[in-house]
């Protein structure tokens, strides 16, 4: 029989699902889980697991400009998202319309903030909804630092200080952030912080909530006084390793990859335009957008397709989100936007990262031809069609 | 209520736990024959480059479809539909929205190491096949949905997809035969009698056809349970349903009424003489040719259902001889024939009124406009009910079919 056939791809375009492991993370990692030891332990193998944790939350404080004590590991950005929007005891959430999941879901009171057409969220709009609320500083706002399906970023800054001005609190959920753009807590002036160890090039299944400032936060996981107690539970010391490695990877050379991959979403873009003019690039209006995402629609071929003939072609990509069936749903996102549900589901996103080559950008838009030849022309404006070259 | 035609639609797969039986006594070497034969697709290609889409439903039939494919050297991709919520269909909370069928489809193209996808079509089965069927129960119609589905959502978005794809064939596990003919492909019933499918594919057109395979087509369901077991296959002993895939439950009145709520009203039962003998609780509740469930007691005849009204609302209810009928209209005919449609003369061929029906013997000629036909059976036969599908043969070969129109309809 075929074989090995049913898991193909080579070029892995996909990094804001998650991103490839780094060797350093790795090699952290392995280190780690040789050395063994429970961090709460009195013994030598405790202590040494306790210096792998707080070295390793040194190095994740460092990248967003925050200190030691702030950091609060947990089992990845889902957490992270759930203990910033239950654990601060608000009443009642604001959030933006393209927030993911993790956070849409956190809270049982949650208002949606709506976005323009790039994208972007609507500060009037939030302003006008902290107005209605009886009681501000009972609300707590998410507003995500980038978008994971466009990566149009988002004005987290003037949110901060209309939600402040409000006497509300504001948390950001910044998991697309390192390594595709600087991160600083102060500069965002925001309370709260997400991170994600996985997105980054990390391993899955740690992340982080970065506490600005001394803020009364409940456990939502009880149990032992770990994370000094406001996240029981054994520390999961291998990913916590390997979080920290690539922290430090990442202040050394964040901002060179986050260039690398702006020329390489340009060389991308530059090849979409030309393979297909009839195709668009959701949320390119934005003031700024993440250096690594692409978010591109191919009016008349469905994501569904176009997933499927990429995934055959040796490419991945993604598309939505995928339910656990493996089906695709038309994305919040881009109907948030505005979008129509049929146009929803023409988009696929590429996402770059830490090991893309030009030679990926390349196959993808190899790929992506025979796709392309299938699309609807672009109409003009006098309602007829314009010829393809 | 009387079910609709029994479907057979392969892609939820179906046959009696009692046929596996005879899946014993098959050599391996009969069985590598009928997996090389069954597998030749006539596609004029090295297989290792031809593109298969295998339409993967979970059950026995598309999944030996997929594996036999695979065995054969073609370079096989299994896609799933997602057409309904699981869930929601069976009332239970906290179900997976799939459901256990693409979570089998999945195991099967691991184990047979293909790509495996899920589509989703949702939004255009509700649309294009479950309001269909409701909106056709509600006129008193007894519908065949398995076909709605293999035109819509099957040979329409799921072919148009593997096109997508760039593939050179849509393979499924129905068991009807595609034989090339001197006027083009031809559509065959399937070879064993009992399994043939071809009463749900009436609707496939030419340029479908051209672009499908059917593998299992001259197989019988004991040859493709033996196939099953020599691919190991994780569903090769699963259990079939005989259900329509969306009424697990088998309680058709239940989505008829939430699909379309409030369209069912209760009414007279009226003998065809003239008399009110009692009430219904809706129309839908009844088929053409149904004799139990007719509540009107003291009756020394015994009562069936000759015609039901959806103005009036009422159930016509009378004796055998009145169900019989020798003449009907059909409306979106599909013609496989040859040429664009029966000639103004008449063809002479068999038709089934419904899936479990003998074929018989009729003149079927173009209608007064276009897209229907007159069938003219030359012995008057029972339980002719609007909705359902009236196929045309010659001998095994499908000439195509169309939709039984109400007796004075527009």
């Amino acid at each position: 029989m075929s074989g090995s056939r049913s898991d193909r791809p080579a070029v892995y375009l996909d990094y804001n699902a998650t991103a490839p492991l780094r060797p350093e993370a790795l090699e952290a990692m392995t280190r780690a889980l040789e050395a063994g030891g429970n961090p709460s332990s009195v013994h030598g193998p405790g202590r040494r697991a306790r210096a792998t944790v707080e070295d390793a939350r040194e190095a994740v404080a460092a990248l967003v400009n925050a200190r030691p004590e702030q950091v609060i590991f947990t089992s990845g950005g889902t957490e992270a998202d759930a203990l910033a929007l239950t654990g601060t005891g608000r009443a009642r959430a604001i959030v933006s319309a393209v927030e993911h999941d993790a956070v849409l879901k956190a809270h049982p009171e949650t208002r949606l903030c709506p976005v323009d057409s790039h994208g972007i969220l609507d500060l009037e709009a939030l302003a006008a909804l902290l107005a209605e609320e009886p009681e501000p500083a009972r609300v707590i706002v998410s507003v995500m630092l980038a978008n994971n399906e466009t990566g149009a970023v988002q004005p987290v800054k003037k949110a901060a200080k209309i939600a402040h001005d409000a006497g509300a609190i504001i948390h950001c959920d910044a998991v697309q952030g390192p390594g595709r753009m600087a991160v600083d807590i102060h500069a965002l002036r925001v309370d709260l912080l997400t991170l994600s160890a996985h997105k980054l090039g990390g391993p899955p299944g740690v992340g982080a909530l970065i506490v600005a400032d001394p803020l009364a936060l409940a456990p939502v996981q009880r149990g032992g006084g770990q994370e000094r107690g406001k996240r029981a539970g054994t520390e999961n010391v291998p990913g916590i390793a390997g979080f920290g490695a690539v922290a430090k990877v990442l202040a050394s050379r964040g901002r060179e990859e986050a260039e690398a991959a702006r020329a390489l979403q340009e060389r991308l873009e530059a090849g979409i335009a030309d393979i297909a003019p009839s195709a668009v690039i959701h949320g390119a209006g934005a003031a700024a957008r993440l250096p690594n995402t692409t978010c591109v629609g191919l009016p008349g071929v469905t994501n569904q397709s176009q997933l499927m003939a990429l995934d055959l072609g040796g490419v991945a990509v993604s598309a939505g989100a995928a339910c656990s069936s493996g089906k695709v749903a038309a994305s919040h996102v881009l109907r948030a936007m505005g979008l129509s549900e049929e146009t929803a589901r023409e988009a696929v996103r590429i996402s770059l990262g830490w090991a893309s080559t030009v030679a990926d950008v390349d196959a993808f838009l190899e790929a992506w031809r025979p796709l392309a030849r299938r699309a609807r022309p672009v109409a003009t404006v006098d309602g007829g069609v314009a010829q393809r070259t | 209520m009387t079910m609709p035609d029994t479907p057979t639609c392969s892609l939820t797969a179906r046959a009696p736990a009692s046929e596996t039986d005879a899946a014993a006594g098959f050599s391996e070497s009969d069985l590598a024959a009928i997996a090389a034969t069954a597998g030749d697709l006539g596609i004029d290609k090295p297989r290792a480059e031809t593109r298969v889409v295998v339409a993967m439903s979970g059950g026995v039939d598309s999944s030996v479809t997929a594996a036999l494919l695979a065995e054969q050297g073609y370079e096989v991709v299994g896609v799933t539909m997602q057409l309904y919520d699981h869930g929601a269909a069976i009332q239970k909370a906290n179900t997976c929205c799939a459901g256990k069928d693409i979570h089998d489809a999945r195991r099967v193209a691991d184990s047979i190491g293909i790509p495996h996808y899920v589509v989703d079509y949702e939004g255009r089965f509700l649309s294009d096949v479950m309001e269909q069927f409701a909106d056709s129960y509600v006129s008193g119609e007894t519908p065949v949905p398995c076909v709605l589905c293999n035109q819509t959502v099957k040979f329409r978005d799921l072919l148009t997809a593997a096109r997508d794809l760039g593939a050179d064939a849509l393979a499924t596990g129905h068991y009807v035969r595609r034989v090339p003919g001197g006027q083009g492909v031809e559509m065959r019933r399937g070879a064993n009698p009992g399994k043939d499918q071809s009463y749900f594919l009436f609707a496939t057109t030419a340029e479908q056809l051209d672009f499908l395979r059917f593998p299992l087509g001259g197989l019988s369901k004991a040859e493709t349970r033996a196939l099953a077991r020599r691919y190991n296959l994780p569903t090769a002993d699963k259990a079939e349903s005989q259900d329509i895939c969306f009424v697990p439950d088998g309680d058709y009145a239940r989505v008829v009424e939430k699909l379309r709520p409030g369209a069912t009203k209760p009414g007279d039962i009226v003998h065809v003489d003239g008399t009110v003998l009692g009430r219904h609780e809706g129309i839908i509740h009844y088929t053409i040719g149904q004799r139990r469930g007719i509540d009107v007691g003291g009756m020394a005849e015994r009562l069936y259902v000759v015609r039901l009204d959806p103005a009036a609302n009422r159930v016509i209810v009378g004796p055998r001889s009145a169900l019989g009928r020798d003449r009907f209209v059909i409306r979106d005919l599909n013609w496989l024939g040859g040429g664009a449609a029966p000639p103004a003369e008449g063809v002479r061929c068999t038709v089934k009124i419904r899936n479990s029906f003998t074929p018989a013997a009729a003149l079927v000629r173009p209608g007064d406009s276009a897209g229907r036909a007159e069938v003219d059976l030359d012995d008057p036969v029972h339980g002719v009910a609007p909705g359902q599908a009236c196929v045309l043969y010659d001998g095994d070969r499908v000439l195509g079919g169309g939709w039984i129109m109400r007796r004075g309809a527009a």
